[in-house]
């Protein structure tokens, strides 16, 4: 009964989520829509009568040419001929950082969630309070770091910077998954003579495998996303560069090449796309239940 | 030697524990000091030095409290905190207000809301900056969406390039901020709306409360929690916003969208100025710091007078 609409309420709810929805699409659509239209359609305005205003049908005409065509995702390989290579780095980024990153969320994590030991509030305090500093604020020393160990435009200087700001979510996120395994499965391995090292590696990860993939494919979403701005200020060499810092390059261009520089966007977010069509159900009800519990 | 390992064996059992889960923390804890906590100080150091292109490796002289009193002394110091406070107050206000009514509405029962769900997180998925690269390209003067909907609606009399006037360029970087912060928010307000007992709502349904006071009174205490530690962390977030910005605008027009972080990179990496940057950059952190003390503290206070979600514990 109480979850029952009238229809006018209905309609409202329906309505109201179709302008939010388009609010969130908007940008992606008309990306999508420059994408097809040939460059000479991109430049050109409405044509107005003199004194004319642009009407409704004018400004639907911005989202039709007869000359449409998928030409720019062809065009965009030659024009850029890096582009493979960007998208490539990327995805190798964004992989290598949370492949590593794992390594150190998954043993604190597992800390955190099992064990009362002094410093624990203060410590986990400690690496929450590191997403408080933007990479920005610490750009400097970071450069300076990297320099002096010689990293500086290699694929390194992309992937260390990545890995240290994804670590404290990373533990965050799975301290919640791990904490939701019975207790009793290692206090049973524990009587049976296991060394602690053996639970964690037998009796734990395994069991953690659904929470392991979901943290695995959030860090790797939130290094796809981060890789902008150390890779624009860390590495000048184009063979190492990130999608979007090198479509970036492309807005310097004299004539920006907007329906190819669109179509190399969606190509380029494809890959986070794919994996959060896959998984999202799962993705969402895990980052939220840290949320939810308190 | 042996005597000093000695003193870190472990005596009870509750020190093995510790020592076994430190053991675990550590190679974490290591990487931490080395790539956050120790350019921290760096920073801090650095600020009180002249360093440049020059002298970043050493070799920079030490020059006292000159660079915070140029920042700070700076004509343009006060507008950059003021506009940066400005843009952190509006941006997250509109997170906040349209994730709690996107959550709302997700939330309600009806068909294909697990669609929209997935729809409405885009954003948020996608790389920042090239979501900004959509909005430069619906910003554009002559050729954009937006100039080209203005322009039919009747708001201007021609086209209109939003990021070319200081004004425009502000609100449309908010906007372009405002777009990429709500899925986040939107999620966690729709978690923590259903992690609402559902019987608090039959009760007050069977009293006769309309939908809009058990949102007042029930929804709204109930979630209280996650709205404070959203904004919280949704403001850290946005002062330290830097991406969205630098694709837009790169802080102009004429410095109207140049916020503390985007002065902090320019000097420092535009200008080669290391240590008047990394002033910049200490100050960031002293700021934030205080600002989130004085809003937990405030808010501390506002619990206990109101005692907002009392309710649940």
């Amino acid at each position: 009964m109480m979850d029952k609409y009238s229809l006018l309420h209905k309609i409202g709810i329906y309505a109201s989520l179709a302008l939010f929805i388009l609010f969130m699409l908007l940008p992606f659509v008309e990306m999508f829509v420059a994408s097809l239209r040939p460059i000479d359609h991109l430049f050109s305005r409405p044509k107005l009568e003199v004194g004319e205003t642009m009407g409704f049908v004018d400004f639907m005409s911005r989202f039709w040419s007869d000359k449409m065509s998928f030409q720019a995702y062809r065009d965009m390989w030659v024009t850029v001929p890096q582009l493979p290579r960007y998208i490539f780095n990327s995805v190798f980024i964004a992989s290598a950082v949370t492949l590593l990153s794992m390594c150190f969320i998954v043993p604190a994590a597992y800390a955190y969630a099992r064990f009362n030991f002094r410093g624990k509030t203060t410590s986990l305090t400690l690496f929450l309070a590191v997403n408080m500093f933007s990479g920005a604020v610490l750009l400097i020393p970071l450069y300076k770091l990297l320099r002096s160990y010689g990293l500086l435009n290699t694929y390194w200087a992309m992937i260390i910077p990545g890995v240290a700001f994804l670590i404290p979510t990373g533990i965050w996120l799975l301290k919640s998954f791990l904490e939701k395994i019975p207790y009793e499965l290692e206090e049973a391995a524990f009587v049976d003579g296991a060394s602690r090292l053996y639970t964690l590696r037998r009796v734990i990860l395994p069991l953690a495998v659904p929470g392991l993939i979901v943290v695995g494919v959030a860090m790797f979403i939130g290094a796809y996303a981060q890789q902008f701005l150390f890779a624009i200020t860390f590495n000048q060499n184009r063979d190492y560069m990130p999608l979007p810092a090198g479509i970036f390059e492309f807005i310097g261009y004299q004539t920006v090449l907007w329906n190819e520089m669109m179509a190399a966007s969606l190509v380029g977010v494809l890959p986070v796309l794919l994996i959060f069509l896959f998984m999202q159900k799962h993705l969402i009800s895990g980052l939220t239940s840290g949320a939810v519990k308190e | 030697m042996k005597q000093f390992i000695e003193l870190f064996k472990p005596k009870t059992k509750s020190q093995t524990t510790t020592m076994f889960a430190w053991a675990l923390i550590a190679p974490a804890a290591l990487v931490m000091f080395w790539i956050v906590l120790w350019p921290l100080y760096e920073t801090f150091r650095l600020s009180f030095t002249n360093s440049n292109l020059g002298t970043l490796m050493g070799g920079a002289d030490f020059v006292g409290w000159e660079n915070y009193e140029k920042a700070i002394g700076g004509r343009k110091f006060p507008a950059i905190v003021t506009r940066t406070f400005y843009w952190m107050f509006l941006s997250v206000s509109f997170k906040m207000i349209l994730g709690l009514i996107g959550a709302t509405l997700l939330a309600s029962n009806i068909r294909g809301r697990g669609i929209m769900r997935a729809l409405v997180m885009p954003p948020w998925i996608v790389p920042i900056a090239i979501g900004c690269f959509g909005w430069v390209w619906l910003y554009n003067g002559h050729f954009g969406l937006l100039s080209n909907f203005v322009e039919m609606v009747g708001i201007t009399d021609g086209p209109f390039s939003f990021l070319a006037y200081k004004q425009s360029a502000f609100y449309s970087a908010v906007v372009t901020d405002v777009w990429i912060g709500t899925p986040m928010v939107t999620l966690f307000f729709l978690a923590a709306m259903q992690g609402v007992p559902k019987d608090l709502y039959e009760a007050a349904y069977v009293d006769g409360a309309s939908r809009w006071y058990r949102f007042r009174r029930i929804t709204l205490p109930q979630i209280m929690p996650t709205i404070v530690s959203m904004a919280l962390l949704s403001a850290i977030w946005t002062f330290n916003s830097f991406e969205i910005i630098w694709i837009l605008t790169e802080g102009g027009p004429r410095g109207a969208t140049t916020t503390l972080i985007i002065d902090t990179f320019k000097t420092a990496i535009f200008s080669y100025k290391f240590g008047a940057g990394a002033t910049r950059a200490v100050l960031v952190v002293l700021i934030l710091g205080v600002f989130s003390v004085i809003y937990l503290t405030v808010l501390g206070r506002l619990t206990k007078k109101y005692n907002y979600g009392g309710v649940q514990k």
